[in-house]
């Protein structure tokens, strides 16, 4: 069949656009290398919705944020993804920052950013007590938000595939050419062919080679690099809204953030590379990060460090957002898209939807369009008496799998059934894992409802698709009688 | 194995306790034989035990049950006294909330969200493993990093194995164990790395598991790097310094799909937190009094949640007082409050319980900071010495002391000191 438009990438941008499409009568897939979607930078990053001021009007990334700012709160209520308009302070610890926070300010009212407010010291720390002595002023802007990023990205697909969006994952393009009648053809590594009339680059890291495959390779993505660490709960609340060293011309610097999930994380670092699949987080980041925001926030250590990871932004060679129609008949671009693409990830959706109406397609609105999706139900977020009664209902409800952030079976089913495929699926729908001990208990219990809700066996589960595998039958070891007893010894 | 489920719960118990692990199985013996007429035991796992049923080797109860056992065995034995004193044990159940005035709301599949009122409540959840993330080790995050206790889970519970290759950073008693389990199993074990001068487990695992295995342990040594996207395929090892600072000219790349973590043990105290009952920042568990009673009265705590044991027989013993002080409260007969305070001083990390009475006899049990490595000397106060012949980290010591000793102490605090002998003076 010939799809009306086919998306490469699953990031957030991709299922972005996937449900902004599903409102119409179209022929839709989206294609993620993947196992599932949200597995890239979308995963990793801040998960901050900015205020609407950070970015330049001389650039394609301002409008787009500010536009995208104000659709999260309508897109939370559909989904349900948690999310949280908590506002962010931008710090000034010296007097020669005064000046950026004033352009600052000035920047987000041109744009029509409502609530900015210049605080000083002691207005801040009236507000936020544990912050630092040496902050003389911030910016308070109300309209930042934080929202749990993979979650999102996950809903949105869920959404666009309800509305009769394809989502495949598991396939890495490998060639696209389109024929006379204008019909794009997608080539898998899995060798898997499809056709398509329209096709939207959303590839993230790999849109510069999506793009020459198309032969529209006309700039180059780089990753930069930033490491994230989460902290124990034990510090939760110690701020209640993100906070922002001021920024220098190259980056927004290493924040506080209370996630929505009330787990206190910082970062990000920004270190540029050219390896598109180094994640790795380092003692440097580390040592970078918590002498930064020990300047902001006195309180926080390494010792309450939980889990760390890292993503990886993709910089444009334009250093801006690449949107729009290229020389390419029906191939159009979605790339470069940096912070704050998070935020403007929904704007830069609808703006897709509008260049795919200027090119010709169709949009006729579908009278079955469902936006809401049934909000999973957070067992240890209800009071006793709701708790009594579900448990009563439906007796996994009452069956604990993580016990730090208290989910039960009926939630981890829920995760499964709704496309958790893999461990991470099912931490980044229902949390399992994502606590103190890191999935020390949940972790074989969630193996074994995976194994159990999508017929597999346990050497099948993986941690995130691919080989990732987690356990192996006895018998696919070695015999103990042969190994070799080859040792390490130190070399000398 | 032997469960009870209890066909209905009370409405209210003389003593709850949480938690079917040793501590547990041992607290609610004690309470019934002081004298509580209602015990019920809660646990989160489908059979009580706690981590014993994994510990499938021997080498436990020589002290508890004078015979050295299995740690399944080591619970059944526990279990089995606990059901002969008709205590109710609900397993597969979980405590999502305790109040001060003992409220307990717990959940269960077979009877839902249901609350029940304690007499006495003792603490008994144990402790957790450190993960990677705890000590922050670098590098990327592909699957194949796990704690060595959910490798036993896996390997000895479920049958299934974590890899072909293992390295194991930590020389904590269960990765010792691991590397012998795993040596038995076919899978390659590269080596054990610990970032300590010494061995962080007990003297006899480092022979029996691996000395007897031809594995080495290379101290000063720690993992500075994990490399694979999806599945580990390498990890990179360095010496440290005396400041534990890895020398990354001298590092060196292990060729694994595996890397088990045996770091270090953390009292599992989110219900105490909850709780609001007052917590020693040395031992990360709450603070006790010689009745193993915490600051919030009539909530007792015992084994691991209160300081990392190195032996279930500890545990067992500790938690028996525990229980039967639960009970004393409950038939209205406790203990008088303690008088003597008990201080860590020279070379020692932690004391529990943190304050004695001069009215009956107590074991102190502490670990030192720094190994003595012969000769040593515990001193507690002026009122009692004892030579021992070495002090290691990784080894609980104790000290008893009897009333008669502090007939003539009048003061309220005594110190307790660790030392070399040859030092003193």
């Amino acid at each position: 069949m010939r799809y009306d438009v086919a998306i490469i990438g699953g990031g957030v941008v991709g299922c972005a656009i996937a449900r902004a499409l599903s409102r119409y009568e179209l022929e839709v897939i989206l294609i993620e290398r993947e196992r599932e979607v949200g597995f890239g930078t979308s995963k990793a990053n801040s998960g901050i919705i900015h205020a609407g001021a950070h970015a330049k009007p001389t650039e394609l990334k301002g409008p787009l944020e500010w536009a995208g700012n104000q659709a999260w709160g309508p897109l939370h209520e559909e989904l349900g993804f948690g999310f949280k308009r908590v506002g962010e302070l931008i710090v000034a610890v010296e007097e020669e920052q005064l000046d950026t926070l004033e352009k600052l300010r000035q920047q987000g009212v041109d744009r029509g950013v409502p609530g900015l407010e210049l605080w000083d010291g002691e207005q801040v720390r009236a507000e936020e007590p544990n912050v630092s002595e040496d902050i003389i002023a911030a910016l308070w802007a109300p309209t930042a938000g934080v929202v749990n990023p993979y979650e999102a990205t996950l809903l949105l697909a869920e959404s666009a595939a309800r509305n009769g969006v394809t989502i495949t994952t598991d396939r890495t393009v490998t060639a696209l050419s389109s024929d006379d009648e204008g019909t794009w053809r997608i080539d898998t590594e899995e060798g898997v062919a499809y056709h398509s009339r329209f096709v939207i680059n959303a590839a993230g890291l790999h849109s510069d080679e999506v793009a020459a495959l198309a032969g529209v390779g006309d700039f180059t993505i780089k990753p930069r690099k930033g490491e994230e660490y989460l902290l124990d709960k034990r510090l939760s609340g110690i701020v209640s809204r993100i906070i922002f060293p001021c920024p220098t011309p190259t980056t927004k610097g290493i924040l506080v953030i209370p996630t929505v999930d009330g787990t206190i994380m910082v970062g990000p670092t920004a270190e540029d590379l050219d390896d598109k699949t180094d994640t790795s987080t380092s003692e440097a980041g580390a040592e970078q990060i918590f002498r930064s925001v020990q300047r902001l926030v006195p309180g926080i250590s390494r010792k309450d460090v939980i889990a760390e990871f890292a993503g990886l932004r993709s910089i444009s060679s334009t250093n801006d957002f690449i949107i729009g129609p290229t020389a390419a008949r029906g191939f159009i671009n979605a790339a470069g898209i940096q912070s704050p693409g998070l935020t403007a990830s929904p704007a830069i959706a609808e703006q897709i939807v509008g260049f795919l109406d200027d090119e010709g397609l169709k949009l006729r609105e579908r009278d079955d369009y469902e936006p809401t999706l049934p909000h999973p139900a957070r067992f240890a977020q209800q009071p006793l008496d709701e708790q009594i009664r579900l448990a009563a209902a439906d007796p996994r409800f009452a069956h604990l799998v993580c016990r730090c952030e208290h989910v039960t079976e009926a939630e981890v089913v829920e995760a499964i059934h709704r496309g958790a495929h893999t461990l991470d699926g099912v931490k980044f729908r229902a949390r399992c894992g994502m606590g103190r001990c890191q999935g020390g208990f949940c972790t074989w219990r969630v193996i074994e409802l995976l194994a159990r809700e999508l017929d597999l066996d346990v050497t099948e589960v993986t941690k995130c698709g691919g080989d990732s595998w987690i356990a192996l039958e006895r018998e696919d070891v070695a015999d103990p009688t042969e190994v070799a007893s080859v040792r390490e010894e130190v070399p000398t | 194995m032997i469960t009870t489920q209890p066909r209905q719960i009370a409405s209210a118990y003389d003593v709850v306790i949480v938690g079917a692990g040793p501590a547990g199985l041992a607290a609610a013996l004690g309470a019934r034989e002081q004298g509580a007429e209602s015990v019920l035991i809660v646990d989160r796992e489908r059979e009580a035990g706690g981590i014993l049923l994994q510990c499938i080797h021997s080498g436990f109860g020589l002290q508890y049950f004078k015979e050295e056992v299995t740690g399944p065995e080591y619970a059944e034995r526990s279990l089995e006294a606990a059901i002969e004193h008709d205590v109710d044990i609900l397993t597969d159940a979980f405590v999502m909330d305790l109040t001060e005035d003992r409220r307990l709301v717990l959940m269960s599949p077979e009877h839902g969200v249901v609350i029940v009122r304690a007499g006495a409540v003792v603490l008994a959840m144990g402790a957790r493993e450190r993960t990677r993330g705890a000590i922050q080790i670098p590098g990327t995050r592909p699957a194949g990093v796990l704690t060595a206790g959910l490798a036993q889970k896996m390997v000895n519970l479920h049958g299934y194995l974590p890899g072909r290759r293992a390295v194991i950073l930590g020389s904590g008693d269960i990765g010792l164990i691991m590397a012998r389990r795993l040596t038995l199993e076919g899978v390659e074990v590269a080596g054990v790395f610990e970032i300590m001068p010494y061995a962080n487990g007990l003297g006899r695992n480092i022979v029996q598991c691996l000395q007897d295995y031809d594995i080495p342990l290379h101290l000063s040594t720690t993992v500075i790097d994990i490399h694979g996207h999806d599945r580990v395929e390498r990890v990179t090892v360095a010496p440290v310094d005396e400041e534990l600072t890895p020398d990354a000219s001298r590092a060196w790349d292990i060729p694994c799909d595996t890397l088990l973590l045996s770091v270090g043990l953390i009292p599992e105290n989110e219900l105490s937190r909850t709780l609001g009952v007052r917590m020693d920042p040395l031992t990360n568990g709450p603070m006790v009094t010689s009745a193993m009673e915490t600051s919030v009265p009539g909530v007792f705590a015992a084994g691991n949640v209160v300081h990392i044991n190195d032996l279930a027989d500890w545990v067992s013993e500790e938690a028996l007082i525990a229980g039967r002080s639960a009970a004393r409260r409950v038939t209205g007969n406790p203990h008088p409050a303690d008088n003597i305070r008990v201080i860590p001083g020279e070379n020692v990390g932690a004391v529990v319980p943190q304050s004695v009475s001069s009215d009956r006899p107590h074991r102190i049990s502490f670990r030192v900071n720094r190994p003595i490595l012969e000769d040593a000397v515990i001193k507690l106060g002026d009122v009692r010495r004892r030579r021992v012949r070495a002090l290691a980290p990784a080894e609980m010591a104790t000290i008893n002391i009897a009333p008669r000793l502090l007939e003539s102490f009048h003061g309220d605090a005594l110190r307790l000191d660790a030392f070399a002998a040859a030092e003193e003076g």
